[in-house]
């Protein structure tokens, strides 16, 4: 059990990963914190509810596995202690706690609105009990952080970019090309999904869930479909469950190969984009033609997969790891042997180690500073435990290092694809559904961008969600992006930006 | 439209060939990419425009840019800015606080302008409705000339899509 030299009593969730539940109090609470972090553990997400009263919640990944921590506040009470200061990732959360529920850290060193664009009332909180949409309001201007100085001045993007790229405001401070400082602003997405939650159907969350971010809608519909079958005592068939990391893997690659194009058009190398976004249209394609969605989206269902997989395309698809394969090989010495793309890679937009680990950063971008974690391999569910996963890891922190670890992961993910394929357990893909039952329950999922988190908690009679909070890795990346960029010119920025490629609409939900 | 057609077969395809099975995509691609040139008689600019989608609308605009579909080729061309472009492509459910870059972005292209929505959000919200983050139906807010099916819409629906906008060019109307 962790956490065990603090007065706190946790116990065992139900569900296929290690994860322990407890109630803290307002001494607990940044001990708790403390206690993660000197044990090496990190802040995996921060949110909060309102039921009778409210509550803020702080979920912790251990070596042991995972904490999820609740502070219950008093009647009328509507701060708690903060978090940012010990972890930094903890600040922007608890601005958008604040936004949606209105309660607030004390102390805390910024309390600037972050999703409240001015769109709805200050005062008025959509989390609340019964809240009712107010008329939109004028939106409001942000208080950026201004740099002083001879020749600094300010280059404002967005939220509307030049591209096909999600809406977000970044506002540059700069000398000349070269960048003093950044500061974005995110929440242009923000589309209510907690609010929504409540009048989602417990068995239809996952359709919700997956459209958190479109490009994770396979980590985050397992995530989901993990929370509601702990509760509920569910037994996934096996089979569904290699299925599922499956489909997982193929989502994987599918995004790598996007990005791998991308980061080579984005550096002047438009035939690294033409060669790569042919193979994952490939790969798209026989989505649709195996499992019924281009994008994987509502392939996975609470009790299994929505669908089986034919013999046929079975074999089509591990014909199609081969093609793949051969391809991206041949691709990955083309791109480390031309001298111009490395020149544009090393180097740039760099978050060392010791940063990363300050931050939080998470999932690729993690590992490809040395932030050794992945789900997969840390605490690996079946048939990630029979297989085995090699983790990729690059202690490089810049857009080169991101980049290998996307060529090396994928080539993993093929690997992994073709020997599911090749062991897939007969069987059952999807378990029927016992009666509703309430109750709390977690999922925890290493998506292609990193971690994956979704908190459930069902009303007694299991009829309806009394809360459901889904957490991208983005949250913990995007600071780090602002901390990347330092010193870099701004041209450059769109390289560094693509190499994190964080979800806007995941962050901001 | 002969001329366009013999134009076409003369300059061949210069994209790469695509998977065996797939042909008949291309074959649909090119011929709405033929009707698209012979109304506007050039390139068609469109500005892609994210009202808060999941980002899964955003990907399926992205591969109309693959060899496959290959959209320059057949007289499509995505466009920086507003002011350059005769399509305004909206994807998601028009959150509160996109609502404003949207309407600027809609200003500030030229007339005649068409607009297409993108996917069941920008019909009418779709999973997300309307609420208080979110205005739902982009008809609601903007005039729009066709509405593509799909979550996300496949990247022929979204070709077909721009052509039906594009043909109603035919009979645009300039508004005061
Ligand atoms: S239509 Fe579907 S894919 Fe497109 S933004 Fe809406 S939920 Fe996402």
């Amino acid at each position: 059990m962790p956490l065990t030299d603090l007065p706190l009593t946790l116990r065992p969730l139900a569900g296929p990963l290690p994860m322990w539940q407890g109630a803290a109090d307002a001494a607990t609470w940044p001990a708790a914190a403390h206690a993660v972090q000197e044990a090496g553990g990190r802040l995996v997400s921060l949110w909060g509810k309102m039921s009778a009263r409210a509550s803020v919640a702080a979920a912790y990944a251990v070596q042991e596995g995972l904490v999820w921590l609740e502070l219950p506040l008093a009647d009328g009470a509507a701060t708690y202690p903060d978090l940012a200061a010990i972890f930094p990732a903890a600040g922007r959360m608890q601005r958008a706690l604040y936004d949606l529920l209105g309660i607030a850290p004390e102390g805390a060193a910024d309390t600037r609105p972050w999703l409240n664009h001015g769109a709805w009332p200050k005062g008025w909180f959509p989390l609340h009990a019964g809240a009712r949409a107010p008329a939109p309001g004028a939106l409001q201007d942000y208080p950026f952080v201004p740099v002083t100085g001879d020749g600094v001045h300010e280059i404002a993007v967005g939220p509307v970019h030049a591209g096909i790229i999600e809406p977000g405001h970044f506002r540059f401070s700069v000398v000349g090309e070269k960048i003093l400082r950044l500061e974005a602003r995110l929440g242009y997405t923000h589309k209510g999904i907690d609010a929504l939650f409540a009048q989602t159907p417990p068995e239809a969350g996952h359709c919700l869930a997956a459209r958190v971010s479109g490009d994770s809608a396979v980590a985050y519909a397992w995530a989901y479909c993990m929370a509601l079958e702990s509760i509920r005592g569910i037994a996934v068939p096996t089979r569904a469950q290699w299925l599922r990391a499956l489909l997982l893997e193929r989502e994987r690659v599918a995004n790598h190969l996007g990005d791998l194009g991308a980061l080579g058009n984005d550096a002047g190398f438009a035939f690294g984009l033409t060669r790569f976004s042919r193979l994952r249209e490939d790969w798209l394609r026989l989505n649709r033609a195996a499992f019924g969605h281009r994008l994987l989206m509502d392939c996975l269902v609470p009790g299994g997969v929505a669908a089986d997989l034919q013999a046929g395309e079975r074999d089509a698809l591990r014909a199609q790891c081969d093609a793949v394969e051969t391809e991206v090989r041949k691709l990955k010495a083309i791109y480390e042997e031309h001298a111009g793309l490395q020149d544009r890679f090393l180097t740039t937009g760099r978050v060392a180690p010791p940063l990363a680990a300050h931050l939080g950063l998470a999932g690729l971008a993690g590992r490809a500073s040395g932030q050794a974690f992945d789900l997969r391999a840390d605490h690996p569910l079946p048939p990630y435990d029979a297989l085995g996963v090699n983790m990729a890891t690059h202690r490089g922190g810049d857009v080169a290092a991101r980049v290998t670890v996307r060529f090396e992961e994928t080539l993993e993910s093929l690997r992994l694809l073709r020997a599911m394929l090749e062991d897939l357990p007969e069987g059952a893909c999807q378990a029927a559904l016992p009666p509703p039952q309430g109750g709390r329950g977690a999922g925890w999922v290493e998506g292609w961008r990193g971690e994956v988190f979704v908190a459930l908690e069902l009303t007694p009679d299991g009829q309806h969600i009394e809360r459901c909070h889904c957490h991208d890795p983005s949250w913990h990346n995007w600071p780090a992006i602002e901390h990347a960029v330092i010193g870099n010119i701004v041209p450059d920025f769109p390289l560094i930006n693509k190499s994190f490629n964080l979800s806007y609409s995941g962050h901001d939900r | 439209m002969w001329n366009v057609i013999k134009l076409i077969a003369r300059t061949g395809n210069l994209s790469e060939p695509g998977p065996q099975d797939a042909g008949a995509i291309e074959a649909e691609a090119r011929r709405i990419g033929a009707e698209l040139l012979g109304i506007v008689g050039r390139a068609v600019a469109i500005r892609e425009l994210d009202a808060g989608s999941c980002n899964g609308c955003e990907l399926e605009i992205h591969a109309l840019n693959n060899p496959y579909y290959n959209v320059e080729a057949l007289g499509i061309k995505f466009v920086a800015s507003p002011r350059h472009a005769d399509l305004l492509l909206v994807t998601g459910p028009v959150t509160r606080n996109m609502e404003q870059a949207l309407l600027r972005t809609y200003q500030a292209m030229p007339q005649p302008r068409l607009v297409v929505a993108a996917g069941v959000c920008a019909k009418d919200g779709g999973i997300f409705g309307a609420s208080y983050a979110c205005r739902g139906a982009l008809a609601g807010l903007l005039p729009v000339d066709a509405w593509v099916p799909g979550c996300p819409p496949e990247p022929l629906d979204l070709l077909r899509g721009i052509l039906v906008a594009v043909a109603r060019l035919k009979t645009a109307r300039v508004e005061p």
